[in-house]
């Protein structure tokens, strides 16, 4: 699976929304994830990729596009 | 200054012994236990419990929410869902100003903490849930209800052990006497049985190692008793000043006209030898209600199946109700549903108004052997039919903490007294 795919199977599952309703273009508003749902994710994709979002960094992510992004970016 | 008048207009409980009121009243009657062997506690020297069956929390709540919520928060929203919607409490023609909520707790949630502590000593600290504060606080089920129905009445908790639901409905009904709310959604819930809790009370010696038969574990006033069995549950009850009850022609279960507290001044966890705490917050309750002692036909005792517990209890009612103590019914249904700690005294309010209600006494199942210590009607084994105008209910908490609360049979205007 990309990346993007296993971006969208675990927001979908932490936030339990379905898979077609997230795309790149996706914010984490339009998903209704608030600070706290936000955290959580970025601990899922840290454990899923194994790497580390640093929290300045958080704060740049908007959408679901800017997450895959930066992981893309950042995998070794 | 002329205090309201407060009513109980819904119930809900999710018990041991059902989660409906209807199933958890026909099993109460029954005097069926709900307790059982748990499987992965086998190395504990307890390992019995009275454990809520099949929940489903998706009835009641949203997905998403259920991950953030611990199991004792899912089980107040579920009981206050239920107690909602028996009041018929159309909450788009109520002032959602005026409705608060006070859900007891005793601990709150334990096994998020034993959850995300492991994953603390496991992972570190930068895996641990961002949820785990709101999860494990005591008041985020008064809260959780609040933020579900959008309702901006006082909102708190009581954290009083074994007697944070009685507490919680004593202070709920204050709030309504007061005038602070017309409406209070009031009760207590728990979900202690995880390793951490177990372990405790095991080592406190305060469980029943009745292992071998579950089911007769729990035998409150009986002779051969030795400890509790712990349960889990919620039971929550709408509180509505009479006047907005009436107002809206609600369905009127019973009245609440007292409230009573004391504390022990005596010991971490054994009750006071003489049961000065029981008798104080019991006697305070019956002078808040203005009634005399042989006015109350049912107690529903705390009884918890404890050696300590069920002597000083019943000396505590006999230092109080004189001669009338061997006429008055006492019954404890902690008997067949185990002792749900913080959410006792909301499940025993709601059984002690159903008991009023159809006019019958649960039973006190298991009593077997008669202990010269307890020697009062205890309704042994089998419920009776009694006509109930007054009923008490008791519960007592570790740090010595005692609650009782009074409630009165309603008679529609014109009717009776």
């Amino acid at each position: 699976m990309d990346v993007f795919g296993k971006v969208r199977a675990l927001i979908s599952e932490q936030l339990d929304i379905d898979e077609e309703q997230i795309t790149l273009e996706t914010t984490f508003e339009d998903i209704d994830a608030d600070s706290l749902d936000v955290v959580e994710l970025v601990m899922a994709l840290e454990e899923e990729f194994d790497l580390e979002i640093a929290d300045e960094e958080v704060e740049n992510i908007q959408t679901v596009g800017d997450v895959v992004g930066y992981i893309e970016k950042h995998l070794s | 200054m002329v205090q309201n008048q407060v009513v109980v207009t819904g119930i809900g409980a999710v018990t041991p012994i059902g989660t409906r009121k209807e199933e958890f009243w026909e099993n109460l009657k029954k005097g069926k236990s709900g307790v059982t062997v748990i499987d992965h506690f086998r190395e504990y020297p307890t390992y019995i419990a009275a454990i809520v069956q099949d929940f489903e929390p998706q009835l009641y709540m949203e997905k998403r929410d259920i991950k953030k919520t611990d199991r004792f928060t899912q089980f107040a929203l579920a009981a206050a869902r239920m107690a909602l919607e028996d009041a018929a409490l159309d909450l788009d023609k109520t002032d959602r100003e005026k409705i608060g909520v006070i859900i007891g707790s005793g601990i709150g949630g334990l096994d998020t903490i034993e959850k995300q502590y492991k994953i603390l000593l496991d992972k570190g600290p930068r895996r641990v849930s961002p949820f785990l504060v709101p999860m494990l606080i005591a008041n985020m089920a008064s809260g959780y209800i609040s933020i579900v129905y959008g309702i901006n009445g006082p909102n708190s908790t009581t954290v009083t052990a074994c007697a944070s639901g009685t507490h919680a409905i004593g202070e709920a009904f204050r709030v309504l006497q007061r005038g602070e709310a017309d409406v209070m959604i009031a009760g207590g819930a728990e979900a202690p049985i995880t390793s951490i809790a177990f372990a405790g009370f095991c080592a406190a010696r305060a469980m029943s190692t009745c292992n071998e038969q579950p089911e007769k574990a729990s035998r409150p006033f009986d002779a051969k008793r030795d400890g509790f069995v712990m349960g889990e549950g919620a039971g929550v009850l709408i509180l509505e000043t009479m006047e907005h009850a009436l107002k809206r022609k609600a369905k009127i279960y019973a009245e609440i006209i007292g409230y009573g507290m004391s504390g022990d001044g005596y010991h971490f966890t054994s009750p006071d030898p003489q049961g000065q705490g029981a008798f104080l917050c019991m006697q305070r309750a019956l002078e808040d209600a203005r009634l005399l002692p042989e006015s109350v036909d049912y107690i529903n005792a705390h009884g918890t199946s404890t050696v300590y517990n069920d002597k000083i209890e019943t000396l505590a009612i006999k230092r109080l109700f004189g001669h009338h103590a061997y006429k008055v019914a006492v019954s404890s249904t902690k008997s067949m549903i185990g002792h749900l700690l913080g959410a006792a005294g909301g499940v025993e309010m709601v059984a002690t108004v159903l008991s009023m209600n159809y006019g019958i006494i649960p039973p006190t199942i298991n009593y077997e052997d008669e202990d010269p210590d307890c020697d009062l009607y205890y309704v042994p084994n089998e419920c009776c039919r009694k006509d109930i105008n007054v009923a008490i209910s008791n519960s007592f908490g570790f740090g010595g903490t005692n609650a009782c609360l009074v409630i009165k049979k309603y008679f529609p205007e014109g009717r009776g007294s």
